[in-house]
């Protein structure tokens, strides 16, 4: 199937790996994705700060780029995703849309399923422990991504289920890690994503998967200094879920994607022999 | 929280004026807490979110506008999300932003308006931000050379791991972006 495809600004730069390994699985699941034809910024959480009628219309853009091009959008990045959730809910106003727009996580759950996931296993994750982490802006607010459960989403869950991951179940899925704050309230990001830590290491996890760039950067790029702050360390590596999908199909890039992160990603899949 | 009791007419023209711009129903809200309760920057708040609400419905908007609370929101939407009222308050705290800025922000709290600055210039230069250069910008608008030392140690493993974008995107046709720019600032320069 033949999608649009909105990167986002992130994934050409500090979240590169997310983006070449969501190619690399979108290949293997037949999902043709279209990057948008002159995309631009979607205003990200700055616009909507600032300006009204400037976070509408950078959003809008895209939108209407997308509603010419008429196919389906699969968006990876939680904060493009609401930001063109947003504009589509101003500008069909109770209308029906004439494209949906999905989160990376969503459309391929929906739209490729269980069957076609398992399919193409090739590795088994059965050893690896993750807590899948959805952050903010993938379900909330709900009237705006139409999410059925924003508290508790389960896309990526079944996703690293069906590929025989040990999913950890745990309450802090959608609770924030503080990332729209990490350059401007450095010490009150690090408390949020401390709690993160404690709660995923008492759920039994030995990773945490995502599906934002921010929430990744976050996670990944401050745990060391969180050590220096409360001498309490954490060795998680934080994963996109399509690095794993890539990994348990059989991708060899994989070790490249995850050697990309600044928390070790790699021991941890060498230990559990995946890499 | 601390109010001085000094509410004149002024303090209503204030609350129409938030309703008018915001179209959020501030009247709705019955102060069930829920909001500040999942909070997940309560702890470092001011005014919670139920007061910062219930103030503007008695008219005191001087001491919401100069809060640290429209600050180190982070815009997670779980208020938004739970209030059983339909209230959005997550857009409600956009409003408050923007009115505050227009009357010059508390000082301890400036480094977020230099940062939504750095990040919106970069996206009317390229089209799409950059990180590389965005990150620099705040860092030295914010903090001097200084401030960009830092961040050195960071944007260098960056750069090591290759999560930098060297040279920036130029978005043929950002003229669009530009325009999107001067049009929005007419109504609201920023």
């Amino acid at each position: 199937m033949k999608v649009s495809y909105y990167p986002g600004c992130s994934l050409e730069g500090s979240a590169k790996e997310y983006g070449e390994s969501l190619k690399a699985v979108s290949r293997v699941l037949g999902i043709e994705l279209q990057e948008l034809a002159g995309w631009s910024c979607c205003g990200a959480s700055s616009a909507h700060v600032t300006n009204d009628a400037l976070a509408s219309e950078l959003a809008m853009k895209n939108l209407v780029i997308a509603n010419k091009e008429g196919r389906d959008m699969l968006v990876p990045c939680a904060a493009c995703y609401l930001r063109l959730k947003s504009a589509e809910k101003e500008l069909n106003s109770g209308k029906p849309a004439p494209i949906h727009i999905k989160h990376a996580a969503d459309f391929i759950w929906d739209e490729c399923g269980e069957k076609a996931i398992t399919a193409k296993l090739i590795k088994s994750l059965e050893k690896l422990n993750p807590v899948c982490y959805y952050g903010c802006l993938v379900t909330r607010p709900p009237k705006i991504t139409g999410s059925r459960e924003p508290e508790d989403p389960k896309s990526m869950d079944n996703i690293l289920k069906s590929l025989n991951a040990k999913v950890k179940t745990w309450s802090y899925k959608t609770d924030c890690c503080g990332g729209s704050l990490m350059l401007t309230h450095p010490e009150l990001a690090k408390k949020l994503i401390g709690r993160l830590f404690g709660m995923a290491v008492e759920a039994g996890a030995d990773c945490i998967v995502v599906s934002c760039p921010m929430c990744h950067s976050n996670l990944d790029t401050r745990q060391k200094e969180l050590k220096q702050l409360n001498g309490n360390g954490y060795n998680l590596p934080i994963y996109y879920f399509t690095e794993l999908m890539g990994l348990a199909f059989g991708n060899k890039s994989a070790a490249k994607w995850v050697n990309k992160h600044l928390t070790d990603a790699m021991t941890l899949l060498k230990r559990k022999e995946l890499l | 929280m601390i109010l001085s009791i000094q509410n004149d007419n002024s303090g209503e023209t204030k609350r129409e004026e938030i309703i008018k711009s915001s179209g959020v129903k501030i009247s709705s809200c019955f102060q069930c807490q829920k909001c500040s309760n999942g909070c997940p920057l309560a702890f470092t708040m001011d005014i919670l979110p139920h007061q910062l609400v219930h103030s503007i419905q008695l008219g005191f908007v001087d001491q919401i506008l100069n809060s640290d609370t429209i600050w180190v929101c982070a815009s997670c939407e779980t208020c938004t999300t739970r209030c059983p009222n339909d209230i959005d308050i997550a857009h409600l705290m956009d409003t408050l932003r923007q009115m505050s800025v227009k009357r010059g922000i508390k000082e301890s709290q400036k480094q977020v308006q230099v940062f939504h600055t750095a990040f919106l210039n970069s996206i009317k230069r390229f089209g799409r931000v950059h990180e590389a250069s965005m990150a620099v910008e705040f860092a030295y608008r914010n903090g001097g050379l200084q401030g960009v030392r830092e961040q050195l140690n960071l944007g260098l493993e960056m750069i090591r791991k290759g999560k930098i974008k060297l040279v920036p995107h130029r978005l043929i046709g950002n003229k669009a972006v530009k325009k999107i720019f001067r049009e929005a600032n007419k109504g609201d320069p920023t």
